[in-house]
Formats: structure tokens, C-alpha cells, sequence
């Protein structure tokens, strides 16, 4: 009973964290503690296979789904305070009040008698194929019927998810003549850009990479991170440009004079 | 068990104020998920009461028909927001007279 008394408080808080937070992403995640808070009291309750079943399908699945969603449909969209109908938010909250005191009221009055457990039915901890008799003995038809209700889900969330083609799709020789119309009108480059690692100075991301001229690229930054100004200046050794150009100098001039090799300077590492 | 049977209820009112306040179509659902968790809870809770696995059953198909609903429900809204731009369920008020 400990654990309840120390879930319950949680589950509550973030049960109403979920009306009052302003983003959806935040009330995703409260409804997550809420999530495995009722996995951890399925456990408690003699339900082994519940609590994984809640924590993999519920959590691990549906939320995911809702936050794949929230990706998708904007992050930073906030509810608007304009009421569209009168006083909405005041009968609802007193509404809400009014069924929860009913509820607590009328629940706590009860008395529910020994609780019997499920030793016995358990069959001395053997939840799972317990659950597995009843699931395909009493309960098959259902069982059945809920395969296909998931089939049924599926195909429809495909069905509404499908976008029709309005254009016919470009093909590569309609690409290379956009690419080749863009070099005309604006000088931009016609090829691909060069891998990744070629001029990087930094494993980081908010560390630009460097043109061969010293300068930074502007195409190696995220936009968000561009945007947010959380960009970090590349790192000190991006100096050397100057001392290599120096050695290389130096290293011409004493070719001339001395014909000494002049690859074993430009490679010491610096 | 009477302790989790009221907090299942507590749960399954703050998920109906939460249906009938919040305005982002997301938010309302994850509200109707709470509603379900709190029913689920105390399916197992009287489960454990009366000695027989019938309301881990229950509590089973609950999760798997939520689920589906889940699947269904944000892809309409996935659709809505594809046409209209907008997660806001006071926007969808084309049948209002």
C-alpha cells in the first residue's frame, strides 16, 4: 500500500498537469508519468503481464503515436484562451467537480468486503498462462474480433493518411533542367554539395565548417540553430590556414635555395 | 481496494474536464486516453477484489481497442490539419448551423 500512497499523489499531479500545461508536447510527457505510474500499480495489483503489456503497448506504442503526431502537426501550437461558446470553461470545471465529488462520495461509502486476491487464480504466480486460458478459452470470439478491429484500424489509418499526386512526378531530366535554370538565374552551384566531414572542423553541430578561404559555411549550420543564435565560432585551430600558408612559403623559398624535400614540414601535425 | 477504485475516478474526471476545456484536438485526445487508463485501473482493481482474472481481460482489450482508436483518431486529425492547418477543434465547425 505504500507504493499506492506514493503513486496516487503523482498520477493526480499529473493527471492536472495535463489541463493546465500550455504546449502538447508537455502534456505527452505527463501523461507518460501517468502512464508507467499505472503500470507500477498494475504490479502491485498481481498483474505481471498488465504492467509489461501498459509500459510496451500503451507507452511505448501509443504515445509514441502521439508524439510522431505532435511532430507533424507543430510543436509550438498553443491553445487559444477565446472561448467560442459562453462560459465553457466555468460549467465545464464545475461540472468536472460535481462528477468527481459524486464519484469519490459515492465510491468511498462503499464497502467492498476481503479482498480474495488472485493467489488462486494466479495459480501460485503463473499470471500469464492464467490470462491465456480465460484469453482463448471464455474469450476467443473476442480475442478474434479485436484482430480484426486492429486490421480494420490499420487499413483505415492508411486510407486517410494516403496523398493523391495532383502533379505528374518530376523526373531526373526535369531536375538537371531546374538545376541548370537556377545556375542561370542565380550562380548557384550545380552540383552536390561536398560529403560531410570535407571542410568540418568539429564533430559538434553548432560548430560551422570552414570554407578553403577561412570563411564559415553557411550550409553546414541547421536553420533552427542559425535562428536561435546558438551557433559556436569554429575552433582555435582553424588558425593554422595562416601557418600552413606560411610553411608553405617558407617551404617553396627553401626548395629554390637548398632542394631539401619539403613535404616533411607541411606534415608535422601543429 | 476502495482506495483505487477513487482514484480511478479522481483520474476519469480530470480526463472529462480535460475533453471538454482543452481546445487542441491533440490534447483533447490525450485526455480520453487518461479516461481509459482510469477505467483500465480499476477493471484491475476489482480484478484483484473478487479473485478471477475477468477484469485483466477487460483491461486487456481496453488497451487494444484504445489502440486502434488511437490509430484512427490521429490520423483524422493528421487529415484535418492537412487541409485546414489548424489542430484547433473550434476550427472543424463546418456542420454548426
Amino acid at each position: 500500500m505504500t507504493t499506492f500512497w506514493i503513486l496516487a499523489p503523482i498520477i493526480v499531479l499529473a493527471a492536472l498537469g495535463i489541463l493546465f500545461v500550455r504546449k502538447a508536447v508537455h502534456a505527452a510527457m505527463l501523461l507518460a508519468i501517468v502512464m508507467i505510474s499505472l503500470a507500477m500499480l498494475y504490479l502491485v495489483l498481481d498483474a505481471p503481464f498488465l504492467f509489461a503489456a501498459q509500459i510496451i503497448v500503451y507507452t511505448g506504442a501509443i504515445l509514441m503515436l502521439f508524439l510522431f503526431v505532435v511532430m507533424l502537426v507543430g510543436v509550438d501550437a498553443s491553445d487559444s484562451v477565446v472561448e467560442t461558446i459562453k462560459g465553457q470553461r466555468v460549467m465545464a470545471i464545475i461540472g468536472g467537480l460535481l462528477l468527481g465529488t459524486t464519484f469519490v462520495l459515492g465510491l468511498s461509502q462503499i464497502s467492498l468486503g476481503t479482498v480474495v486476491g488472485l493467489d488462486s487464480a494466479n495459480d501460485d504466480g503463473n499470471n500469464i498462462s492464467a490470462l491465456a486460458d480465460i484469453l482463448f478459452g471464455k474469450y476467443v470470439f473476442a480475442f478474434e474480433t479485436t484482430s480484426a478491429l486492429l486490421i480494420t484500424a490499420a487499413v483505415g489509418a492508411m486510407v486517410l493518411a494516403h496523398r493523391e499526386r495532383l502533379e505528374p512526378k518530376p523526373t531526373q531530366a526535369d531536375l538537371a533542367a531546374q538545376r541548370l535554370r537556377d545556375y542561370a538565374d542565380s550562380g548557384k552551384h550545380l552540383g552536390p554539395l561536398p560529403t560531410p566531414g570535407v571542410f568540418a572542423r568539429h564533430n559538434a553541430v553548432d560548430t560551422p565548417a570552414l570554407l578553403p578561404d577561412g570563411t564559415a559555411a553557411e550550409a553546414s549550420i541547421s536553420r533552427v540553430l542559425a535562428a536561435r543564435g546558438t551557433v559556436r565560432s569554429a575552433p582555435a585551430l582553424a588558425d593554422d590556414i595562416t601557418h600552413i600558408e606560411q610553411q608553405l612559403g617558407a617551404a617553396t623559398h627553401a626548395g629554390r635555395d637548398q632542394s631539401a624535400p619539403a613535404t616533411t614540414e607541411e606534415e608535422s601535425p601543429s | 481496494m476502495t482506495p483505487y477504485v477513487v482514484l480511478s475516478a479522481i483520474v476519469f474526471s480530470i480526463g472529462v474536464v480535460g475533453v471538454l476545456t482543452r481546445r487542441n484536438a491533440l490534447v483533447v485526445f490525450m485526455c480520453v486516453e487518461l479516461m481509459l487508463n482510469a477505467s483500465n485501473l480499476a477493471l484491475v482493481a476489482f480484478a484483484k477484489q473478487n479473485g478471477n482474472l475477468d477484469g485483466q481481460i477487460a483491461a486487456f482489450f481496453v488497451m487494444v481497442v484504445a489502440a486502434a482508436e488511437v490509430v484512427v483518431g490521429l490520423a483524422i486529425i493528421m487529415t484535418i490539419f492537412r487541409t485546414r492547418r489548424s489542430a484547433s477543434v473550434d476550427d472543424a465547425s463546418l456542420l454548426k448551423y
